[in-house]
Parts: structure tokens; sequence; C-alpha cells
């Protein structure tokens, strides 16, 4: 079955003429419309422009491109010329986007096959995958459970097979969690690696692009091509991309022979269900018997992550979504009466809920006489936070830790209690906030759900993270697995 | 009872750079609507903005001209509001780390005293986009291009005492940011926006009294008005009793009267926050040197070296150097003469503050557009400096010159036949024939009436079509005359 | 921290989102257990602690002053709601 091929190969066999760019094509999508309509995860298709850029691809469009002929999706949060880019909401439903972000442009300058754009979280605010306008994404290893959010929908995508690979954002876990939830291999490069240049903002000095793949090695291919400095992004860092490709390639069965590995003990204190934990304390056995050196480590800062990411995600979403007022583009309300109704109307029926949640809760912590005991607060914990990592990291190479407390829930489980959502993200929103490259790696099953462990290194190591999973992934299969169904 | 006048001025000074201060598009002025708006300046989904380096270098320049403090970091904050012309509902400003602070400008009164206001700040912020209220019936249109223009918002300490301050300072600074070549200083277009902050307390309190923002003020003229309506008003307000309501006003200069705008409900809650798309602006001691290195001569240097050099009084010194185009005409006027510069300083002055200047105000021009160069005034100056021709003839060579009837002085001059006749011989021809011719006024000289001889003057011009040279005219015939 | 119906009612005209009472109450609860969560930032120890405003103490990039020719108008202007002779129309605003 080609859809269970590496991305290596994959690429290798387009090159050689040995598989064409249309049958890798046609494959996905047939598969796309055998399973989409049950798991939802794509908000438009591009089906007919991805087999006219199959064939001019067999015809020699891309040649010598890294990733000729690679069927990808990517999140509806990027926007792409000429085809709706909705951010998962209704104010967007009808924003067909009039410029490519230079995500889209780098992918499809490497050779890739758009096939659609994926379902998210409204925004990009939410862990399930439950706020978009277009309905929520069904998890694939269990249909009524959540895929995790918010870039459910490439989450989804990849697990069931349906492209080889999606691009997604992570802005405190929002492409690790979901990885962890649905089975696949994630990776959140560090802040300032990938240009959000075309990446609708929600939380600007947090927000990060990245991809979803089955595996370290694929996922090293997809960050080849995406990574690197853009002058139209003032954050973004003027760096050079190392070779992750060529450095996976090189690696000996070595590779985590004396790396010092952290587990921060505040991740594996209460609230972490025990069938999680097993699983994760496995993965860890496997690390240490390749040879890496297991440290405990203490992150002391990490029960201040949520109300400090709590605090600045909402205040920056406020004030970037305050551009959404119905005059350029997207949603504009019936015959406003005046600009103020206008203005109202449009928001009040253009977001969901939970984006206007926390556009309230940012402008009320914003507002004049809360700025200090909230923002300003905020910030400086985010330090402290960011601090506990720069300490952990003197003295280990990589931390490992789990992603999420307990595997996938079911849908419409937690949709009641918006902060009972918020507390689950407690494993993800450190590395957020200090801006650090992380990874979620499939590790195994809890009643047929899935569990992944995450791996965090210092700024700029995204080959170390790529190196440590790949090297998991050498002797686990867990990576491979399909959900049933699916195969 | 007594009153004091306070005012403080907020001046908008619009950044003369070629792209705007965070996207790339251009930022002329006068283009179709909307097609000097880019992704960025329309506040796209995704889009980010990228600091124009130029808009650094000419905020650096303005601080160490009104010798304020340079901030080695400053920071670009967000300033929320909802308004369609500003598309992202916030403004990127600066709030607490501006990038110019603790300046002044030194101001000289009608009395000739000198006075220093103080600046508070100065900050770089982008401009808003338009509003078109008439075009439309029950609509208003929006056009982006000014989205994005970078402006110096220059906050004044509240140091004016009288509208004739605020207009010595208003008109300082216009020149300033114009010698500094940061500012093309239209008022018309929008480039140099001044708002009022205007308050009145009794004389000798120490507190100050409620003030209001005038706006919408595009001359300096409308200025002292709106000051000075504004103070009228207040006074009277207090006078009978009342208070003064904090609030904005427009200057109506047809009623010349300030009116309250439609009130702003609440006061703005602008909710400032570092803005996390952009990193802090670092500026360090080299790229401040290098500012300074680059900065022109300033006005009140140049004056002082103008009434040195070039002999010229204060007066004058200071209309010359008004704008720098202004003052590099007229010295490259006195280099085209020649010579001593001391010597035709004054000259160079008058004729152009006199001739060109109303030449120029009959044909709506200025002086950068004049048709007479600085060469060719220069030119005429040096040939009635060295007598070729009478200053009388000059001024007709000076309106052939201004119509381009000819390339030079000294072309036209030999052209039309124009050159002075000062021999001696020549003259004394002329001298003898109108003795000859004019016996009358002959005998009137010699009974006594010495002035007829202006007479005999005009004759004497009029048989040499105005080229003798009048002095050595009168001279010969006040002496022929005395010897008969 | 509880916000009443009246804080709930200014922060969403800060916002300018649209909510009919109904709604206004329901926030109110939902907005207050959120600001619940968030009040333990207090209790943390921040003494000489600066601020982060992002993860990379970097300083800003500045481009040169290069101006780039605007020829998306049109392509700009398809996707408004509404628009004449190349300006963005909204209900008229009276000053």
């Amino acid at each position: 079955m080609s859809h269970d091929r590496s991305i290596r190969d994959m690429v290798a066999a387009v090159a050689a003429g040995k598989t064409s760019a249309a049958e890798l094509t046609t494959h996905y999508l047939d598969r796309i419309a055998a399973h989409d309509e049950t798991l939802n995860t794509l908000i438009s298709g591009c089906a007919d422009t991805a087999r006219e850029r199959a064939v001019a691809i067999d015809a020699g469009a891309a040649a010598d491109t890294p990733l000729a002929g690679l069927p990808i999706a990517h999140k509806d949060i990027f926007c792409m010329r000429g085809t709706r880019t909705s951010c998962g909401s209704r104010m967007l439903d009808n924003f067909v986007a009039p410029y490519d972000a230079t995500v889209v442009e780098r992918l499809a300058a490497a050779g890739t096959v758009t096939l659609g754009k994926t379902n998210m979280d409204e925004f990009a605010m939410g862990s399930s995958n439950e706020t978009s306008f277009y309905g929520p994404v069904r998890n694939p290893w269990n249909t009524d459970y959540v895929p995790g959010g918010s870039s459910g929908g490439s989450a989804a995508a990849v697990a069931a097979g349906l492209v080889p690979a999606a691009t997604g954002t992570d802005t405190g876990g929002s492409i690790r969690q979901p990885a962890a939830l649905c089975g696949v291999t994630g990776i959140k490069p560090t802040y300032g690696r990938v240009s959000r240049y075309g990446m609708i903002a929600f939380a600007s000095s947090l927000d990060q692009g990245g991809c979803f793949a089955r595996s370290a090695d694929d996922c090293a291919h997809v960050l080849q091509a995406m990574a690197g400095f853009d002058e139209r992004d003032s954050t973004c860092v003027e760096r050079e991309v190392p070779d992750y490709v060529g450095a996976l390639d090189a690696q000996g069965d070595d590779y985590l022979k004396g790396m010092r590995v952290g587990l921060p003990k505040e991740y594996f204190a209460e609230g972490l269900d025990d069938a999680s934990r097993q699983v994760i304390d496995a993965a860890i056995a496997e690390f240490e018997a390749r040879g890496a050196e297991i440290v405990e480590i203490t992150l002391p800062h990490t029960e201040l992550a949520v109300s400090t990411y709590y605090v600045l995600a909402p205040a920056e979403a406020s004030s970037n979504l305050a551009r959404f007022d119905g005059v350029r583009y997207g949603y504009r309300c019936e015959n406003p009466v005046d600009l103020e109704d206008l203005y109202t109307r449009s928001r009040g029926e253009g977001f969901g809920r939970e984006v206007q949640r926390r556009i309230m809760v940012g402008a009320y912590v914003l507002s004049a006489g809360y700025y200090d005991a909230y923002y300003l607060k905020a910030q400086k914990t985010r330090r402290l936070i960011a601090q506990d990592f720069t300490n952990a990291f003197e003295n280990v190479d990589l931390i490992a830790a789990p992603v999420t407390q307990a595997p996938a829930f079911k849908l419409g489980e937690k949709l009641d209690d918006p902060v009972s959502m918020y507390l689950n993200d407690v494993y993800t929103l450190p590395a957020s906030l200090a801006g650090l490259p992380g990874m979620s790696v499939p590790a195994g099953f809890v009643d047929g759900l899935p569990v992944g462990l995450q791996l965090l290194a210092p700024w700029f190591e995204e080959a170390r993270l790529l190196g440590a999973a790949h090297a998991y992934q050498q002797t686990t299969d867990w990576h491979t697995k399909r959900p049933a169904g699916f195969e | 009872m007594a009153w004091e006048t306070v005012i403080g001025l907020e001046v908008h000074i619009q950044l003369a750079t070629q792209s705007k201060i965070f996207s790339t598009a251009p930022t002329a002025y006068g283009a179709e609507p909307n097609t000097q708006a880019s992704a960025v300046d329309i506040a796209l989904p995704g889009v980010l903005p990228v600091i124009n380096a130029n808009v650094i270098r000419m905020a650096t320049l303005f601080g160490l001209a009104i010798d304020a403090d340079i901030a080695p970091t400053s920071v670009f904050a967000r300033k929320h509001y909802f308004y369609p012309d500003l598309p992202k509902g916030y403004q990127i400003s600066q709030f607490e780390l501006p990038i110019v602070a603790n300046g002044h400008l030194d101001i000289v009164l009608g009395d000739g005293a000198e006075k220093r206001v103080g600046i508070t700040r100065a900050h770089l912020e982008e401009d808003a986009g338009k509003s078109l209220h008439e075009a439309f019936d029950r609509e208003t249109g929006i056009d982006l291009n000014r989205a994005g223009t970078p402006l110096v918002e220059c906050v004044s300490e509240p140091d004016m005492r009288s509208a004739a301050e605020a207009v010595a300072y208003a008109r300082k600074l216009h020149a300033l940011v114009q010698y500094l070549g940061i500012c093309d200083g239209n008022m018309q277009e929008g480039s140099f926006r001044v708002d009022a902050n205007v308050s009145v307390r009794p004389v000798g309190s120490s507190e100050f009294g409620t003030r209001t923002e005038t706006k919408n003020v595009n001359s300096f003229r409308f200025l002292e008005k709106a000051i000075e309506f504004e103070v009228e008003r207040q006074i009277d307000v207090l006078e009978s009793g009342g208070t003064v309501v904090q609030e904005t006003r427009l200057y109506d200069p047809d009623a010349d009267e300030t009116r309250s705008m439609r009130s702003k409900e609440e006061a703005h809650d602008y909710r400032y926050f570092p803005d996390p798309d952009l990193l802090p602006v670092v500026i360090d001691e080299a790229f401040v040197e290098s500012a300074r290195a680059d900065l022109p001569e300033l006005p009140d240097a140049k004056r002082e070296r103008f009434v040195a050099a070039y002999g010229v009084g204060t007066e004058d010194a200071v209309a010359l150097t008004q704008s720098r185009v202004l003052a590099d005409y007229f010295e490259a006027t006195v280099a085209a003469v020649g010579g001593d510069a001391k010597t035709h300083g004054k000259p160079a002055a008058n004729w152009i503050m006199g001739d060109l200047s109303g030449a120029l105000n009959r044909d709506g021009l200025t002086i950068a557009d004049s048709p007479v160069s600085a060469a060719q005034l220069g030119g005429l100056i040096a040939r009635v400096a060295d007598n070729t021709i009478s200053g009388k003839i000059g001024k007709d060579v000076f309106e052939a010159l201004f119509k381009g009837e000819g390339e030079s002085a000294d072309a036209i001059i030999e052209d039309r036949g124009l050159k002075q006749i000062t021999d001696t011989g020549a003259i004394e021809g002329f001298v003898d024939q109108v003795i000859a011719d004019n016996p009358d006024q002959v005998q009137q000289y010699l009974d006594g009436k010495t002035k007829i001889v202006g007479f005999l003057v005009g004759q004497v011009m009029k048989a040499s079509k105005g080229k003798a040279n009048p002095k050595e005219v009168n001279q010969m015939l006040v002496a022929k005359l005395d010897a008969l | 921290m509880s916000l009443t119906a009246d804080q709930v009612r200014n922060v969403a005209r800060l916002a300018r989102l649209g909510l009919d009472d109904d709604q206004i109450a329901e926030y109110a609860g939902e907005l207050s257990n959120i600001l619940d969560v968030v009040a333990s930032l207090e209790k943390a120890d921040t003494t000489d602690v600066e601020p982060m405003a992002h993860p990379l103490d970097l300083a800003a990039r500045l481009r040169a002053d290069r101006a780039v020719p605007v020829t998306d108008r049109d392509d700009f202007q398809a996707i408004a709601p509404a628009t004449a002779e190349g300006v963005y129309l909204v209900p008229k605003v009276i000053e």
C-alpha cells in the first residue's frame, strides 16, 4: 500500500520514474473520498488543481526539487492564493486568500502537491478541534473521540493515511497534542525558525508553524523545506538551516549513547494518568536501553504556565483579531445600519464562542488598570519559566515528558467546561512560552488510543530532536501502526 | 481677573521616505485610491510589519537637531481603537519607550527676546488612511493609501504663553524638519499637522486649567486665530461661572471659530502593549554618531554665519534662512557674483527678497521653481556692481531673465545693447546737447533752482536711452552748469 | 474573581462584540472562571524579573527604504464586501 511508504522512498520513486506524481495524488485523493466524510479532516479539497499539478510534475515541472510529487495538506490557517482560507471560522468562510503564505510558497517550490486545507479549531483556539465552524474532526483510532487541537484535521489526516504529511501550527501545544492523540509524529520548531508570514496570527509571540508525518525522518524532509529566514517576518531569525535529512542519513546506531535526557519531576506528578505514565516509562526505558543517561530535573515554575499562557495568548489574540471587522474582507453582517452595527454584528456573528471568550479575556487583561497585574506580570512569569529550561539544559541535552495527562477524550466531553480544557495543556504550554522546539512521538496505546512521548531541546536544536526521535523509531514500531479500517 | 494662556503643541510630521514605515508600499501623495495600499497596509490576515531603516535614521536626526536624548532601546506598541481608516484595529505607535525624549527648540519672540520651549518626546507611529464622507450618498469611502505612512509625533511641554509664541514654535519646527530633509513641509497635503492644546489659568496660579485640543489647523495663520479664539472662549466660560470641558475641537476657518467635535463618549482605553510582531529597536553610539555627522547646518547656525560672512542684518538673515532651498540659493547667488562675499551679500539679499520674491509670488512659484537661477542672478548683480548697467536697467534685465528671454545677464545686455555709457566723452556729448536744448531750465538752475538738475539728468538719460551712468551725468551737468 | 454583567458589557464594547443579555450572563460566569485560574499569577515572586516579550532576546531587523509598487489592488478589492471607485465602503460615519 503506497500510503505506508516513507517520504524518502516516495520522492525517490517519483524522481526515478518508478511512481508517477499522478499515481500518488490519485491514491490519496481516493482515500480522502473514501474516508473524509466520516473524519471531516478537510475544510476545502483541492482535487482538481492537485491533479493538474501532478500532471505538470510528471511532465518535468518540479525537476530536481527535494519533494517533487509529494502530496501534502495545509492547515487552513495558512493563506493559499485563490483558495478559501477559513481558519476554521465563519468569519473567513468567504475569504479567498489573494496571496500565499511563505510556508505554502516554500513547500510548493519544493515540489509538493496540495490536496486540501485541513480542519482546525477556530482561529487555532482549542485542544479538540471541536470549535471549528465546519464541525468537529473525528479521531481515526475511535471516531467517538477527539483528535486533539487545534491542528486536529492535519493530525487525523496523516493518521488515517489520507495524506503523507500535513502542516500545522503550535501556539500552546496545537501540533504536539493532536500528534499524541492521533498517534503520529509532529514537530513544533523553535520560535523564529519558520516564517509566520501568511500564517493567520493567533498569539504572535507564541505561534510557530510545523508539520505532521509518520516518522521523524518524514518530518525532517518537510521541515527542511519549510524552515529558514524570511525578510517579510520580523520575528523570523536569520540563521542557517542545518541539513536535517542528511544528518539522519548519516546517523549511527549509537546516536543515543551518552545523551543526557532529563525527566522534569513536575510533569510526572499527580494529574498524569497511570496508564499513560506506564507508556511513557516504557519509552524512557527504551532510551535508556539505547545508552541514554536518564536524569531527574526540576522545572519549578511549571505550575505558573497555564495562568501565564491564558493571559498572554488571549491578550495577543484579542489584538490580532481586531482586524476582522467586515470592512475589507471576510464576513459582513446583513444590512448594517451604522458603523457600530457593522462592527458589533459582524464580529458577534462571525466569531464562535471560544474565540469570543478569549477575545474578551484578552481585552480585559490589557485594559486600563489591569495591565500591570495581568499582562506585565505574565511576561515576568514567562521569563521565569524560560529560565527554568535554560538552567535545565545546562545539565541535560534533551528533555522527555508526557504530552498530555491522558489519551483522547470523547467528543463533547469537555465542551461545557473551557477551564478543564485549558488545564489539559499543562505539559505543552511551558515549552511554547519559552519558544523551545518540541516533538511528539508515538509511544504506545491505552485502551486502543495513542499516547505520545514529548521531546524538548534547546533553541534551534531541531536536529537533535529529530535524531533522538529517529533513533527511538529504529527500534520501536509504534509510529508505523494504523487505525483499524485505515490500513 | 488677569488670565494666563498655556499652550502645548502636538505636531505630526510625515517623514519623506520612499516606502512606508512597516510596508514597502510607496508614499507619494495623490495616487489613485488604494493603489498604494499593500497587503500589509490593508491588514490582510497573516501579514506582518517590517521596520523601514530610514525612518529610524530620520527620527535620530530629528532628535539630535532638537538636542534630545536618543533612546538606546525603543519599543513599538499597539494602540487599539476601532475606526474604518485603521485597518488592523490598532495603530503601531510608541508608548512607554519612545525613540526621542527631552529636547527643546529655542524661538525668537516679536520683541527679539529668546525663549526655550521644551519638547517632552517625539515618537514614531504610522498614519491612518483617509475617510471620504462627502463622495458617497449614505456611505463613507475608505482610502488606505495614507495608511502606514511614517509619522514622528512631536509633543511639546506646555511652555508657550501666547498664540504668537505657538506660531513661532510651529514655524521653527516646520523650517527645521525641512532643513533636515526629513519632511517636505507641505501643510496643504497634510505633511505637517499641528494640534493645539490650550488652557487658561489665573495669573500667578501654578495649577493648570482644563485644556482642550484643537485639531485640523493646516496653516500658521489659522493656528494663531484658532488659539486666540479658544483662549477667549475659555475665558468667557470661566468668567461667567462655567467650567471648561475637556474635549477635542475643530477649527472652522470660514467662521473663525472652534467647535466641539461629536463628543467622544468615553475616554479611549487604548490597551497599549508592546507589539509582539516587532522586536525592540536598538540604537548604538556608532549609529548616533554617524547620524550626527550627517546633520546639515541648522537654521540658527546658518543665520549667524550669514550675518558674519555676508554682511546682512539679522532680519535679512532670518528671512533668507527660512528654508534650506532659499538659503542655498542666496549663497549660490553671492558665489556667482564673485569677489568679496561681504560686499555683495546685502545687494543679493535685496534682489532675492525684493524683485525675485515679488516675481515668484506674482506667478505662484516657489524658489525651487525659480526660472532665474542663482548663477543667472549672480551674473546680473555683478554687472550692476561693476557699473556695466544701472540698477534701473538691471530690473529690466531681471524681468527678461525671468521670462526666459536670454541665457544670462551678459547675453541680454549684449543683445539689446544695454551697456551703460560711462565713457566721459560720450556722456559729455549728451550733456552738452541737453544744455544747449534746454535754455530755460539752465537759466532756472543759474537763478538758484538747483533741483532742476534732476530734469536735465532725465533729459540726458532719455537722450542716451537710459544707458548713461546717472551719477556721472549728474556730476558732469553740475560741473558744467556751475562753470557757466 | 467574579465579573459582573456590566463589566462583561464593557469588555464586549471594547472588543466590539455584539452580545445579547443571555450571552452576557453566560460569559460572565465563564470569564470569571478563567480569571480565577489566572489569579494564581499574583502569588508568584517576580521581584527584579525583566518582562519577556519574546523568547529570543534579539533586536529589530530593519529593511532598506525601497518602494515596491502595489499591483494587486483589484485582487484585494475583489474579495471585499463593498467597494466603489477604488474605495472601501462602510455605512456613513458622522464626525
